[in-house]
């Protein structure tokens, strides 16, 4: 028994939920195929102790884009807005930035940032304006490829002459040399260079850290919400805004295979066996799963195999899940403080020293970390008097050269511990339970292969024009009936719907031209 | 363990010593890294020795690979753009293989020497783009070049030379099917296939046998004229054969630089290599839309008028040679078994239909001075030189 559907995502992860939302309104019929029980993807909250509950994976929201808000009528309830970052330092003398300021260092320092930030923010407004189309083709003569490429240049060149060449001197660049040549706090230099690398295998000296840090900004200037009842409501409202559109969403569903027939898409077939029937599947799925896996590589063309293969996705952030029976105690900071984003980046070169052993298979003796004490703001989310921290812990190689096992994990939580109780000397104290997530973990439970929140490195050769992989930049895979809309697409990861909605757009343009 | 010291220089084929010992003009090139003869005594007699005896080529420096595994079908079926599943074992395939764009990367011969088991064999290497395209099968791919020695036994009498050589039941083999025999004790496999558009063999066997091989066939060809040839000789059998070589009819699309100097199998007349009813090869998306969409290139065969030879010439439309060129040459050659003034050629479509005339742009010198001349020429359909013994089962005797 087949059922035939207009379309067939794979994964309800956020931006399968858009997407599939996008098309049903455009009047197909949307089955949405999720392996796990709930939907979301990476995006998705879920209880590791009794009581306790966390986003599992994304935890911050600083991307979701308005035309995503706008067109599925979404409106989050957030629990904080506009966080401000901690940059915890050993003595107390903490940093507080905001977007567009910062306290706690020299007045040289107050103003550069703001200068820095001004700037930053120019070029990830650029950029932004990017995020929400699909990327033109090189070397065509299709006349919309055209007019962006067109736009794009246009845009830059619009900068004016000295911002065009700052821009174009910065974009190849790495955070660590811009950070250096513009800031003395040590603290400052360490919490940029923090958010240039969180979720990717990069350090502060590696090239393309200022792609990474403006394509953080890009999503709303680089503000911090967290939402109450965790990223999995955004999940939920979207996957209530797909069905009310008359998605069918199945949870509980792992696609097997994206069934290939007579050299095109012709449906899915289930781990349970079942098949779907569709001449459109939608994978949400990251593109190396989607074609190696998923389809199999010897029902595409070699070159395009190869590519895919190359594609580079090796996660290095671990997720560290706590409950709490109380907070904390970190001394310099308020109590309303631990509503905010807390980070340890002790300096510049503490950044780039943690991620030396991961380019060996090693975890970082002493890791960076982004921790958010979620429940501070949202009572929901533990008892009341009770706590829980969600942390992203860098750098915890995918592919460990020991391998990850139980006592690897202790021993990198351990360690983990041990750094965060340099800021919070009661923390161990604290802990009822805890869970940490290596991206082996996060393959494991998100399907996501490394383990990389991005689908793929977000770097200049898998950006842009040729993201995941040059000739299958605009969602469209070569292969027909096989599309892409998930964070391997163009624009990258983040819990944004960007490549959700960019990815229906383009198919129904397709279906109009077609 | 102590491992073999790399091989410096340029490598001597296992059949190195016989061919030093008919050598009188030392005029050697390089293939592939092996010591190449361009031609032993003269490249006229030795061409001669293809159309009227046994011509005998060292083959060994042609890139070889083997290909097994229980997706070797699988595999070559997405590498190559014909269906390999028609090619049964003990029969060989011609192949093309394409990039994604459905550009040649090149041409050549597929063994299917047991059930599951292929030997692929070209002109250039291959090893990278054939290792990508295992991602994904169960299949292994050897590099044999050096494993395999390789002659090429061409001409009329190649068939008598092989028979009195002991290999009984080798009349029965039809073109492009392949035999094994026991030689010494060794596995001799014998193709009936060339480069040459005559009836013709080749020989494969471990290198450890190649000079007894050598011996017991020479003996055996004493009476029918054979004689070792080198690559001028064969060159010129190839252009009368209208075969392709590559760098000279196609560039390996992997080896490229600029965009559009690359050729697709279709630019090359070879439409009846590529089959659509594969549901997936490389270049097939790129393929099927050049066919919908027309190709910007044809190969031409050109019969032309006179006899100077018209290497690298310009193509025109007519003899005014107005509107700019329209093509070029890419192998040229005096035929002396047609008679002809032959060449192989490039052209922009639509130009270039068999039948058609164009005009080629001859320089040649006479004494120091140049001259030109806009030769006449007709483009042909088939080879120049296909003779019905190239086909017959059994061959003829001599």
């Amino acid at each position: 028994m087949t059922d035939k559907y207009d379309a067939i995502v794979v994964g309800a992860g956020h931006n399968g939920l858009v997407c599939s939302a996008l098309l049903a309104r455009a009047g197909k019929n949307v089955l949405v195929l999720e392996a796990n029980a709930q939907v979301g993807g990476a995006a998705v909250t879920r209880e590791f102790a009794e009581g306790h509950s966390v986003s599992a994976c994304a935890h911050l929201l600083y991307q979701l884009q308005p035309e995503v808000r706008k067109e599925l009528q979404l409106s989050p309830k957030l629990a904080g807005e506009d966080m401000t970052t901690i940059a915890l330092a050993e003595d107390g003398q903490h940093l507080r930035l905001s977007a567009d300021a910062v306290t706690g260092v020299s007045d040289d320092d107050a103003a550069q940032y703001r200068r820095f930030r001004k700037r930053m923010t120019r070029f990830s407004d650029l950029l932004r304006k990017y995020l929400n189309k699909a990327p033109p083709r090189l070397g065509t003569k299709n006349l919309s490829d055209l007019f962006t490429l067109g736009q794009l240049g246009f845009d830059i060149r619009r900068l004016g002459k000295e911002e065009m060449q700052e821009f174009l001197r910065l974009i190849g660049m790495n955070i660590h040399d811009e950070v250096t040549e513009r800031f003395e706090s040590p603290l400052l230099k360490g919490a940029i260079s923090l958010d240039a690398v969180l979720g990717t295998h990069l350090g502060p000296r590696s090239p393309n850290t200022i792609v990474t840090y403006l394509y953080r900004l890009a999503g709303d200037h680089g503000r911090v919400a967290a939402v109450r009842g965790g990223m999995g409501s955004v999940s939920e409202e979207l996957a209530h805004a797909a069905r009310s559109s008359g998605v069918t969403i199945r949870t509980g569903m792992p696609v097997k295979r994206i069934i290939v027939g007579n050299g095109r898409v012709t449906g899915v077939e289930t781990a349970s066996g079942e098949t779907f029937s569709s001449y459109m599947v939608i994978s949400n799925a990251d593109p190396k799963r989607t074609i190696m896996d998923l389809v199999g590589a010897r029902h595409v063309e070699a070159g395009f195999a190869r590519r895919m293969h190359h594609l580079r996705s090796r996660g290095n952030a671990a997720k560290l899940h706590l409950a709490l029976d109380g907070l904390p105690t970190i001394d310099g900071l308020d109590k309303k403080d631990f509503g905010q984003r807390l980070v340890i980046a002790g300096d510049e070169h503490y950044v780039e020293r943690a991620f030396n052993p991961a380019k060996y298979g090693e975890y970082s003796p002493e890791p960076v970390v982004e921790m958010t004490f979620p429940s501070f703001r949202d009572e929901s989310l533990a008892p009341t008097g009770k706590h829980v921290m969600s942390a992203v812990v860098q750098y915890a190689p995918y592919s460990l050269r020991e391998g990850w096992s139980d006592a690897t994990k202790k021993a990198f939580n351990d360690t983990v511990i041990a750094t965060i109780a340099k800021y919070a000397p009661d923390i161990a104290q604290r802990i009822t339970a805890s869970e940490l997530l290596t991206p082996a973990d996060i393959e494991d439970e998100f399907h996501i292969t490394g383990g990389h929140w991005h689908h793929g490195e977000l770097t200049l050769d898998q950006f842009l024009f040729v993201r995941p992989v040059h000739g299958a930049a605009q969602y469209k895979m070569p292969l027909d009936g096989l599309w892409l809309c998930g964070a391997g697409a163009h624009p990258g990861g983040g819990v944004s719907g960007a490549a959700g909605r960019n990815a229906a757009r383009t198919i129904l343009k397709w279906e109009k031209a077609a | 363990m102590t491992q073999a010291p790399v091989q410096q220089g340029r490598l001597k084929s296992p059949f190195y010593s016989r061919l030093e010992k008919l050598d009188f003009v030392n005029q050697w090139h390089e293939w592939k890294g092996y010591s190449s003869t361009d031609e032993l005594y003269c490249a006229d007699t030795e061409y001669f020795a293809i159309r009227n005896a046994t011509a005998v080529f060292d083959l060994t420096p042609m890139t070889k690979y083997r290909v097994t595994g229980p997706d070797a079908l699988d595999y070559l079926n997405r590498l190559v753009t014909r269906d390999m599943a028609k090619i049964r074992p003990g029969r060989v395939a011609y192949a093309v293989w394409c990039d994604d764009s459905g550009q040649v990367i090149d041409d050549g011969t597929i063994f299917h020497l047991r059930e599951g088991e292929y030997r692929l064999c070209s002109q250039e290497r291959h090893y990278a783009w054939l290792m990508a395209n295992t991602i994904g099968f169960d299949v292994t791919v050897t590099h044999e070049t050096e494993d395999v020695a390789a002659l090429a036994v061409q001409g009329p009498t190649s068939f008598s030379v092989l028979d009195r050589m002991g290999l009984d039941g080798l009349g029965e083999l039809k073109p492009f099917g392949l035999m094994h025999f026991d030689f010494e004790g060794a596995e001799l496999m014998v193709s009936r296939t060339g480069f040459t558009a005559d009836l013709g063999y080749e020989l494969w066997i471990e290198p450890g046998k190649a000079e007894a091989l050598w011996d017991a066939l020479f003996e055996a060809g004493e009476l029918h004229g054979i004689r070792a040839i080198g690559t001028h000789a064969l060159e010129l059998a190839r252009i009368e054969a209208g075969f392709l070589a590559a760098y000279e009819e196609f560039l390996p699309a992997d080896e490229t630089v600029r965009t559009g100097v690359s050729r697709s199998p279709l630019e090359l007349g070879l439409d009846w290599l590529v089959d659509f009813k594969k549901p997936n090869f490389n270049g097939r998306r790129a393929l099927a839309q050049e066919k919908r969409k027309g190709s910007t290139w044809r190969l031409v065969k050109l019969d032309i008028e006179g006899n100077k030879v018209a290497e690298n010439s310009y193509i025109f439309a007519n003899k005014r040679a107005s509107g700019g060129n329209i093509g070029f040459i890419t192998s040229a050659a005096w035929s002396p078994v047609c008679k002809q003034n032959i060449a192989l050629g490039t052209v922009k479509m639509p130009h270039g239909k068999p039948g058609d005339t164009v005009w080629v742009e001859i320089y040649y010198q006479r004494e120091m001075h140049w001259n030109r001349k806009m030769a006449e020429a007709v483009v042909v359909d088939k080879p120049f030189w296909f003779p019905a013994r190239r086909g017959a089962t059994p061959p003829g005797p001599f």
